[in-house]
């Protein structure tokens, strides 16, 4: 079972605890104190950018019969798309924007240019998946509802196309997240008994395709009269980019191992600061340069994302520096890596999890997508009353070194045995 | 369908009124450059082609005293200049990144043919904005703008007899009407009672005695208090015996408010009495709550400084937006139509013309929510 007690998992004390979550109390007010003419400069450019782009790649675009037009232009879209996606779209409607008071950048108007309506986007996204992060059972964002992303969740028959579900999500991904939130927002508003015409969020959702489809597959082809092929498959090839690209980013943020899951339990009397934890242990992040941190609308900055959603995108890397620092300091386990690597991992629970438990040998409270603070106990001690502190250096002895601990004794343990079986191979042998 | 309204349809909502050509045409282009509106790439080239708000840009600052400042500001698309004289509107103007928001009296009378609109602005020390707006506004700054609103403003025709009373900045607002009525040739029977600490310190002082020349039934009666103490209003009978039968304008601080309020009830004459409240109101930031009214619902409840607004409205059966309750999901943001709130997180105080997030504000004094 996932973690149900977050403080003996983070091998923390209430105090200790407390501390953690002041501290981050103070990273918020430092970033809300100093934001300024800077960082709206900056998010006034990044939109500058992005619709130049989007008005030169249409352009580029109606020469798309020639080759190298097309790859240009197609190239110049998918940029703008995923800039618009992430960057904007993703950011703005978090309300990392709301503060600079302007109608034009913020979370109660901004529409985005992908399938789904932004506000079912909203419900879904900002207020189940950030507020419920990484619970089983009611962070629908676990697996989508169509991947089996923790062994918490118990193996059907259906997951064994997993592997193939996976590429078919990736290659459509904006779709998957719109019929996502459309039932998230059908859930809440209660309209999942109305019939299919009836409901105000059904309504909602097929103007917003209606406009989307037919403006990149229709109306922008038809504007290009011959040349309407080639346009219809640059703008379908822009799509599919972006598509690839934020499912790959999100899959980094919230799938590599070390992105713990929680129980209901845990959720249910935490505190401010229990919760920032969670958001911490619960996410990834994956290195980037400053290139691909904007490309990936700095969600390359997932952990620091999902403690400060509603802070401006361009400081996360400025928090990323503070909370990197908390981490030494209370020996918590930071969770990076490169984007490939995270990429592999994510995968690798993915094809795994396809398979029935019976055929895996992790339990869910020591597997490498999720665990429990059930690893740490001796007999049925918890781990907090084994805190440490080294003697030598003064500094605490965490959960950090209390998971590599807990990998020497799996490693020794395995040698052990294959010792052990070795050696009785021998004696049946002589 | 309609093919006009199917033409309309994509940008609806944020349509330029009396301009229906320009309205199809843009909800026509939406449907390519959907989500945005073509307003969208359009004010990259020109700020003030913003459709999803009023701009406009200020052409001219003219010096009225020491603290007192007009802005000439050309308005962008959409505006309606078919305002009242009297009538207030909302600017923005952005400063550190941060857009504020404060409402000004229009001084320009309407349908001036130049498409223009004036406000003049007298610093306040607690007024953030308008020592700054007095401070320097370039010329060719953009400014956001609400359309003009406000009931203190002259009917048409004008009654026969007006009094007008003022003080301070509280001369705004009528010297639109006196504008208004001069360029109709409609300023006869007028008396204007306006109060200002010192000579240096009339606003328009020239120009309401050249109004007074032209006009030989415009009384201007300019107050000194500085040295002529307090206009008394007990004078009225004997300086201006008629008063009674006037129709009256009064806009100043509150104080002179109340006292007009309290001698015209007294004589039995509310009906002809119009009253603009007109002084910054200030965050109370004693933590003691007010009173919050949701004006859209018509309920209003007392909360104290620790009561989350979210709480306020739910207590009192308001249907209140929310998601998580603790201010990251943005699922609560409604505008805070009048008065402070204070955020519970950062201690930061928002006003008039904000966003808030109800689940993490309390009332710093009264307040009214757009719900
Ligand atoms: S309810 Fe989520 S921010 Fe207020």
């Amino acid at each position: 079972m996932a973690i149900s007690d977050i403080k003996e998992f983070a091998h923390l004390t209430e105090a200790d605890m407390e501390a953690f979550g002041r501290e981050l109390d103070a990273v918020r007010r430092d970033i809300e104190d100093s934001r300024g003419a800077k960082d709206a400069a900056y998010i006034r450019r990044t939109i500058r950018v992005q619709r130049s782009l989007e008005l030169g790649a249409r352009i580029v675009l109606l020469g798309s019969k020639y080759r190298p037009a097309w790859l240009a232009g197609t190239a110049m879209l998918s940029v703008a798309k995923i800039i618009e996606n992430m960057e904007l779209g993703h950011n703005v409607m978090h309300g990392q924007w709301d503060w600079m008071n302007d109608p034009e950048i913020h979370s109660v108007s901004w529409e985005w240019d992908q399938t789904g309506p932004s506000e079912q986007w909203k419900r879904a996204h900002n207020y189940s998946h950030h507020t419920y992060t990484n619970i089983v059972g009611m962070d629908d964002d676990i697996g989508f509802g169509i991947l089996r992303m923790t062994r918490d969740e118990p193996w059907k028959p259906i997951n064994l196309i997993q592997p193939l579900a996976n590429v078919l999500l990736a290659m459509t991904f904006e779709w998957g997240i719109a019929l996502h939130d459309l039932d998230a927002k059908k859930d809440l508003d209660g309209e999942t008994n109305l019939p299919f015409w009836k409901s105000a969020s059904n309504r909602q959702f097929g103007r917003k395709i209606a406009r989307q489809v037919g403006k990149d597959f229709v109306l922008f082809p038809a504007l290009t009269g011959p040349a309407w092929k080639s346009t219809l498959t640059a703008n379908a090839t822009a799509n599919l980019v972006r598509n690839l690209w934020t499912y790959v980013v999100i899959f980094c943020g919230h799938f590599p191992d070390g992105a713990e899951k929680f129980t209901i339990g845990q959720f249910e009397n935490e505190t401010r600061a229990e919760w920032y934890m969670r958001q911490m242990l619960g996410s990834a992040n994956f290195e980037a340069g400053k290139v691909m941190a904007f490309m990936s609308g700095n969600l390359c900055y997932q952990i620091e994302h999902h403690m400060f959603p509603d802070l401006p995108s361009n400081r996360y890397a400025e928090i990323s520096e503070r909370v990197h620092a908390l981490c030494e300091k209370y020996d918590l386990p930071y969770t990076t890596g490169s984007l490939g690597k995270q990429y592999l991992l994510a995968l690798r629970t993915i094809h795994k999890l396809s398979l029935p438990d019976s055929w895996l040998r992790a339990t869910s409270d020591n597997a490498p997508e999720t665990s429990s603070e059930r690893r740490f106990r001796t007999g049925e001690v918890p781990a907090v009353h084994a805190l440490r502190i080294d003697p030598m250096t003064g500094e605490r002895r965490g959960l950090r070194s209390a998971i590599a601990e807990a990998r020497v004794t799996l490693r020794n343990a395995k040698k052990e045995a294959k010792r052990q079986a070795k050696a009785m191979r021998r004696t049946q042998g002589e | 369908m309609d093919l006009k309204k199917w033409l309309e349809a994509p940008a609806a909502d944020v349509s330029a009124p009396k301009r229906p050509k320009l309205n199809m045409l843009r909800g026509a282009f939406t449907r390519i450059t959907t989500p945005l509106l073509p307003d969208d790439y359009l004010h990259l080239a020109n700020p003030l082609w913003s459709a999803r708000e009023l701009r406009g840009r200020v052409v001219e600052v003219k010096q009225e005293t020491a603290t007192a400042v007009t802005l000439v500001i050309q308005p962008g698309w959409g505006f309606n200049f078919d305002y009242k004289p009297g009538q207030y509107i909302g600017i923005g103007l952005h400063l550190g990144g941060r857009w504020h928001w404060r409402s000004y009296s229009l001084t320009s009378p309407p349908n001036w043919d130049e498409k223009r609109i004036s406000i003049t602005v007298k610093a306040m020390p607690e007024g953030f904005l308008s020592s700054h707006l007095v401070g320097g506004v370039p010329q060719g700054t953009i400014v956001r703008l609400a359309a003009p609103k406000g009931n203190f403003a002259l009917p048409t025709p004008p009654p026969e007899k007006i009094l007008f009373i003022t003080a301070g900045s509280g001369i705004t607002p009528v010297i639109s009407m006196l504008r208004a009525l001069d360029r109709h040739g409609e300023l006869s029977d007028t008396v204007h009672i306006h109060s200002a600490p010192t000579e240096d310190e009339v606003m328009f002082a020239d120009e309401l005695s050249a109004l007074a020349e032209a006009h030989p039934q415009f009384h201007s009666h300019i107050q000194l208090t500085r040295s002529d103490g307090k206009f008394a209003l007990a004078s009225l009978d004997e300086l201006y015996p008629d008063w009674r039968t006037r129709e009256t304008w009064a806009c100043g601080p509150a104080s002179l408010l109340e006292e007009i309020e309290r001698v015209w009830k007294h004589e039995g004459l509310e009906d002809k009495l119009h009253l603009e409240r007109f002084e910054i109101s200030r965050a109370d930031t004693s933590g003691k709550g007010g009173t919050v009214t949701f004006a859209k619902s018509d309920r209003s409840t007392e909360v104290d400084g620790a009561t989350s607004l979210l709480e306020a409205g739910e207590n009192v059966g308001v249907q209140m937006p929310f998601g998580c309750r603790m201010g990251i999901c943005q699922t609560c943001v409604v505008p805070l139509t009048a008065g402070h709130v204070i955020d519970l997180r950062s201690g930061k105080q928002h006003g008039e013309g904000d966003r808030i997030q109800t689940c993490i504000s309390a009332a710093a004094g009264d307040c009214t929510l757009d719900l």
